[in-house]
């Protein structure tokens, strides 16, 4: 297992930071001390680096991909997160926090979710390792992904349903805060995405970029080079974060990011704000691109998957951004759907929704001279099966 | 509504800084009480009112909420009263309106989430207080790391940003965040967000004591407190001022004449504070 050589980064340019409740400032860096000091651990290291290995199913296939690269026109390499235990890389990141917690003598987990990926895998790291979890959903969510809420209760977490708003992801970590603003004592937040105030974006993207550390390990080994492009979807950023990392120091390599255009960026009904540009805001404890209106307000996301349905971003994407390191594109719900459909049909692989939104733009979108392309297959899509019926015709 | 019966006289060189030590130091030993009230709830004309009706019942000072889509440090009473605003159409500029009348009787401190001083600039934000006549600032989310370039600009407009203390804060913290302290200091009463708890008063001289010990202005008390005893508890602890919010916006939402059942509660907390 790799992990990030450099420190705890609290800004990413002008993006990141700590806008918090000063309750939580104590824990933040509580946190930040706790990580710092376990990521050096070889006791650490090595029992989470078992349990992806044997418990979780890591190192994760790369699969080239026949018949979508015919589609394509290009080689197109998938990094199978979706064969990991629990079935998306949200287990990277909830293992490593839950055995954090247990560090730091935390009993009880706070988590939010929305697809439910990052819920049932919290809710699986703390069976495994006996900590009580408690997810918060949104009542939109818990009703479009109803098979995760089971397997969260399944698995012995309580699911508290989040009914303000639009009843969505952001509601859903705005009540996992104020929860932890409670409770900060004896919780820990497993917070989903690379989001959240100073040290999470920093600690979730150490956690996952074992994605681009293997891929670029493997490709180089089987393909004998780089890939052209690295394409991954990005809701708060987790997935793509994790496998960009890898390849940041790798100029020839360009990083692409596809956010949520749900019913087009025009109609303000998307889940793109990095896409979007406009005037930075802070959501979530950071300061990174978020949709907001004149005043400030934070405005709804709109994304036919839950996962992507979210109007903020992680605060080291937007400093990609910025610096033209990684560049940003969004797909509509109906592309999404039909690459759903498709990949289904060429692979005999069923994507995550979320997913299906870069499978797209890898397909369909205008390659750039690329040869070779190389996708995070964050998840598996069983979760969207009445969601996609839904939508049917 | 009718005009306010009688306007403060504005001084035209003070900062809010000031107007907010003179509310402090008129109580003269009892601790300031400062009522909580959601700018635009249950409406922009009714929290006009509510806001005057705490002037003529005994508030020394007012804490105005700021309508905000993502609350992160309310409990569901108040997040209740700033969605329902927001569902109305409260901006902005509704909300400095009431302020702006409200300063006219009483020294006005605004209670708004980092993300709407942002969207203003924290220049223009500021500037936009002092025109009002709003005396004061608090963010709740906005801890001392991240603080100094909205300071620097509440202290070019002559506009105090108040910082928020938690039981959670640890000694080093409390003596830099007291360093920089404008106006007050606000300390939350319990580790948690806005909302009513029974009790409570057992552990108000602790951290009184500790947040003291580093403030070279005056401290202030809220989260948590909503009954006359408790307010008399917490003033007899030391808190140089009282602070109640959700007792209050829960009064506005639950009654027909919001104005009168807050008014009335206020005269109550006014009263227990009087020893």
């Amino acid at each position: 297992m790799s992990l990030v050589e450099a420190g705890v980064e609290h800004r990413f340019g002008p993006y990141g930071g700590q806008y918090v409740p000063e309750t939580l400032m104590p824990a933040l860096a509580e946190l930040e001390t706790a990580w710092v000091a376990a990521r050096e651990d070889p006791g650490y290291r090595a029992e989470l680096g078992g349990l992806l290995r044997d418990y979780a199913g890591r190192p994760t296939p790369l699969y080239l991909a026949g018949r979508l690269s015919e589609v394509a026109g290009r080689e197109i390499w998938l990094k199978r997160e979706d064969l990991m235990h629990t079935g998306s890389h949200k287990i990277n990141n909830a293992l490593g926090q839950a055995l954090l917690a247990k560090r730091m003598g935390k009993q009880r987990i706070i988590a939010e979710t929305g697809a439910g990926q990052h819920g049932v895998a919290t809710a699986t790291a703390c069976a495994l390792l006996n900590l009580e979890c408690v997810v918060y959903m949104g009542a939109e969510d818990i009703r479009r992904q109803a098979p995760n809420v089971q397997r969260m209760r399944l698995l012995g977490a309580e699911v508290v349903s989040v009914q303000a708003g639009a009843r969505t992801l952001k509601e859903a970590v705005s009540e996992a805060i104020r929860d932890w603003v409670t409770t900060v004592a004896t919780s820990h937040y497993i917070i989903g995405s690379a989001v959240g105030p100073a040290p999470y974006p920093a600690l979730v993207r150490d956690l996952q970029r074992v994605i681009g550390d293997e891929a670029r390990a493997s490709l180089l080994e089987r393909a004998e080079r780089l890939p052209d492009r690295v394409i991954a979807c990005v809701g708060g950023g987790s997935n793509s974060i994790g496998i960009f990392t890898a390849f940041v120091g790798d100029p020839d390599v360009r990083l692409i990011g596809v956010e949520a255009a749900g019913e087009g960026l025009d109609s303000g009904r998307h889940g793109a704000p990095l896409t979007a540009g406009g005037r930075a805001g802070v959501l979530h404890g950071s300061l990174s691109a978020i949709m907001q209106d004149e005043d400030g307000q934070v405005t709804e996301a709109h994304s036919v998957s839950a996962g992507l349905d979210y109007p903020g971003s992680g605060p080291e994407h937007a400093h990609l951004r910025d610096s033209g390191r990684a560049s940003y594109v969004a797909v509509s719900d109906e592309d999404a759907l039909a690459a759903y459909r498709e990949v289904a049909r060429l692979e005999g692989i069923i994507p995550a929704l979320e997913t299906a939104h870069a499978l797209h733009y890898a397909m369909h979108e205008d390659g750039g001279g690329s040869t070779l392309d190389l996708i995070c297959l964050s998840g598996r899509g069983d979760k969207d099966l009445a969601e996609v019926m839904s939508h049917d015709g | 509504m009718g005009k306010p019966a009688r306007d403060r006289v504005p001084e035209v060189h003070t900062t809010g800084e000031d107007q907010i030590a003179t509310a402090f130091a008129a109580r003269q030993g009892r601790a300031a009480l400062m009522p909580y009230l959601m700018g635009g709830f249950p409406d922009v004309p009714q929290s006009l009112s509510i806001g005057l009706a705490c002037a003529d019942n005994g508030a020394d000072l007012v804490e105005l909420g700021v309508p905000y889509s993502d609350p992160l440090a309310d409990g569901p009473v108040i997040h209740a009263a700033g969605t329902a605003a927001l569902r109305a159409g409260v901006r902005m500029g509704d909300v400095l309106g009431v302020g702006e009348e409200l300063s006219r009787r009483l020294p006005v401190v605004l209670m708004c989430y980092v993300n709407l001083v942002l969207a203003r600039t924290p220049d223009g934000f500021a500037r936009d207080l002092a025109k009002a006549g709003v005396s004061g600032l608090i963010v709740p989310d906005l801890p001392l790391e991240e603080a100094t370039e909205i300071r620097a600009a509440c202290d070019e407009h002559g506009v105090a940003l108040v910082p928020l203390v938690a039981p959670t804060t640890p000694d080093d913290r409390l003596r830099a965040i007291g360093e920089q302290a404008r106006g007050f200091v606000y300390t939350v009463s319990v580790v948690g967000t806005t909302g009513e708890r029974a009790g409570g008063d057992g552990g108000y001289r602790e951290i009184l004591d500790r947040v003291r010990a580093h403030a070279r202005v005056p401290v202030a008390i809220g989260f948590g407190i909503s009954a006359p005893d408790q307010a008399c508890a917490a003033a007899d602890a030391g808190a140089d001022g009282v602070i109640v919010g959700t007792r209050l916006v829960r009064a506005a939402a639950e009654s027909d004449a919001p104005a009168t059942a807050v008014g009335d509660l206020v005269a109550q907390l006014s009263a227990g504070l009087i020893r």
